[in-house]
């Protein structure tokens, strides 16, 4: 009963008759006319913009700075006067002695060398997981049967943590460093996968119509439609991935070997060199700060229509 | 619409433009829809048989729920009949196709292709070569006003814009149908009369057979050659009217004589038909 009254309804919604005066008005949604004087307008518009942004970015980087000042001044205060409440801060080196270490190893060859081993593994492995993340994704979020046959598998690896990995990661592959690669590439894979597969499964399906009835073969919707759509998707996982995968790194470098940053670590608390393992610490961190932005970086080309999407 | 009434000595490939008069002859034969089986199925649309003559420009009037969209979708080759047959040309439909454009109701353009990009996809995928591809977004994207926005994203447009985009992108493909599905309907009353004045000098200048789906009385009459009311379950047409409108037509037709004795007439099958509904729903 309802449902006709609707009905009847939605036949009267219509417009009512315009009379000859509307005709005269410009198209409403008409580009805008754009002579001198508005052109200088939208430049003034656009400088105070960018103050306006610089202004935010000044703000945001100051109270950022001034947060990690406290922060240090704070973890200063609690090891010079050994603050012992629950957590005990008796053995953990201050900030100052810190510093010292890594000022020291930044001008030793060999610390470079660590890093650039842990790098390259991490390359290695993130590259492999993004091409393996990115097919499976893409299969699970595209076919029943792809997502049938490999979801339990994600599912009941993806919460195994990469420490729990070790032993069997060096009965299985022929070398240490091929085990230490894919503990990273492990840690990069999940993130990867999970977030495809999500991006591909909400591929709108009135562009997946929109192009079939372009003439696009399947293959074509794949590239220009469900890809393009799934990338904002894909590039979170890519980054989360990368977090993860140095995350995983510490884990896997335990394994063995003579270099890694994650070896550095580990071997600086073998050897009670307690402010080398909080130099190991930071330049992991700053390492997967800075990967994941240039991941985030690298993918800005492709969304650029993201962007102006606002 | 100053803008767009004088495409015809604008758009220079306007010999192109007519490649798809005489084609467009849609046959619906005995065609019904049904979605699901057994207790769940729901019957969409019931038999219905049509000729849709090519070049004519065909309104499918109707509520929602009354099956116009499924009717339309069937054209397009997204939904297959459960019995009878579709042609165009008299070549069956067996699935979408570039040959018959579509517009849908709204964000279906792709949203990371720039205006140029979504206007040349039917030619690019239809493997043409990228000279020819840009002069015809060229084309297009003057028929539609919005050479200047060529390399906008879809989200810069407004509304309206993004509409005239999606019927610049069905057209490129020089289809033989173009169909519509409530193109304007999310659009603001100012915007939509603007949109189907443009639409009708785009037609007179293509000469393309339109179907073309909506709710709206005045729109229906308005545009069409010819309306197609459709009454909710099953889903069927229940009448077949010519609009004997002179063209072109603009906007002041709609205060005409004529005009209102269709629509009045439109409203009078309409009602009789809720309340038939109405009086079904209530036993």
């Amino acid at each position: 009963m309802q449902k006709a009254l609707r009905e009847t309804v939605a036949y009267t919604a219509s417009p009512p008759s315009a009379g000859p005066a509307q005709a005269a008005h410009p198209p409403v949604d008409a580009p805008p006319k754009s002579d001198g004087s508005q052109a200088a307008r939208s430049v003034q518009a656009a400088v105070t913009h960018a103050l306006a942004a610089l202004r935010g970015n000044a703000y945001g980087l100051a109270v950022g700075t001034l947060g990690l000042f406290i922060g240090i001044v704070l973890w200063h205060l609690a090891t010079t006067h050994s603050v012992d409440f629950y957590v005990n801060f008796a053995n953990v080196p201050p900030p100052v002695q810190v510093l010292d270490a890594l000022i020291r190893h930044l001008q030793d060859l060999r610390f470079y060398v660590h890093i650039q081993v842990s790098v390259q593994r991490i390359a290695t492995g993130f590259l492999l997981a993004t091409l393996l993340g990115v097919l499976l994704g893409t299969l699970m979020g595209r076919s029943r049967l792809g997502r049938a046959l490999f979801y339990p598998y994600i599912e009941v690896l993806r919460p195994i943590p990469a420490v729990a990995w070790i032993p069997l990661a060096i009965l299985m592959w022929p070398t240490d460093e091929a085990s230490i690669v894919y503990i990273t590439f492990l840690g990069a894979l999940f993130p990867i996968v999970i977030n495809t597969m999500h991006g591909v499964e909400q591929a709108p399906e009135v562009l997946v119509r929109a192009a079939k009835s372009l003439g696009a073969s399947r293959m074509q919707i794949f590239w220009h439609v469900i890809f393009p759509s799934a990338l904002p998707s894909i590039t979170t996982g890519l980054a989360v991935g990368m977090g993860v995968s140095w995350f995983s790194l510490l884990a896997g470098e335990i394994i063995s070997g003579q270099y890694g940053i994650g070896y550095f670590t580990w071997n600086a608390y073998s050897l009670i060199n307690y402010p080398d393992i909080i130099v190991g610490m930071l330049v992991t961190g700053a390492l997967g700060t800075i990967s994941t932005y240039l991941v985030r970086l690298g993918a800005r080309p492709l969304l650029k229509w993201q962007r102006k999407a606002r | 619409m100053t803008e767009v009434v004088s495409i015809a000595s604008r758009v220079s490939a306007h010999e192109t433009l007519r490649g798809s008069a005489g084609r467009g002859h849609i046959r619906i034969d005995g065609v019904s829809i049904v979605f699901g089986s057994g207790r769940a199925a729901h019957q969409a649309v019931t038999s219905t048989t049509l000729d849709i003559r090519p070049g004519e420009f065909v309104c499918i009037l109707g509520p929602s729920g009354c099956g116009k969209s499924t009717l339309l979708n069937s054209i397009a080759g997204y939904v297959r009949p459960s019995t009878g047959e579709i042609s165009v040309d008299g070549e069956a439909v067996s699935g979408p196709g570039p040959d018959r454009g579509m517009v849908f109701q709204q964000y279906s353009l792709f949203p990371w292709k720039t205006i140029r990009e979504n206007i040349a996809f039917g030619p690019k995928v239809g493997g043409r070569s990228a000279t020819e591809c840009g002069s015809i977004a060229n084309t297009f994207l003057e028929m539609v006003g919005l050479t200047k926005f060529a390399n906008a994203y879809p989200a810069e447009l407004s509304g309206g814009m993004q509409q005239r985009v999606g019927i610049a992108r069905a057209l490129a493909n020089y289809p033989s149908v173009l169909l519509m599905d409530e193109p304007f309907g999310a659009l603001d009353a100012q915007t939509r009369l603007m949109m189907q004045e443009s639409l009708l000098n785009i037609w007179s200048e293509f000469g393309t057979t339109v179907v073309f789906v909506t709710h709206d009385v005045d729109e229906a009459i308005f545009l069409a050659d010819r309306i197609l009311i459709m009454s909710a379950s099953p889903g069927s047409v229940i009448a077949d009217l010519k609009v004997p409108l002179a063209r072109p037509r603009s906007l002041e037709v709609e205060t005409s004589e004529a005009f209102m004795e269709l629509k009045r007439s439109c409203h009078e099958k309409i009602r009789a038909e809720s309340l038939r509904a109405f009086q079904q729903q209530a036993q």
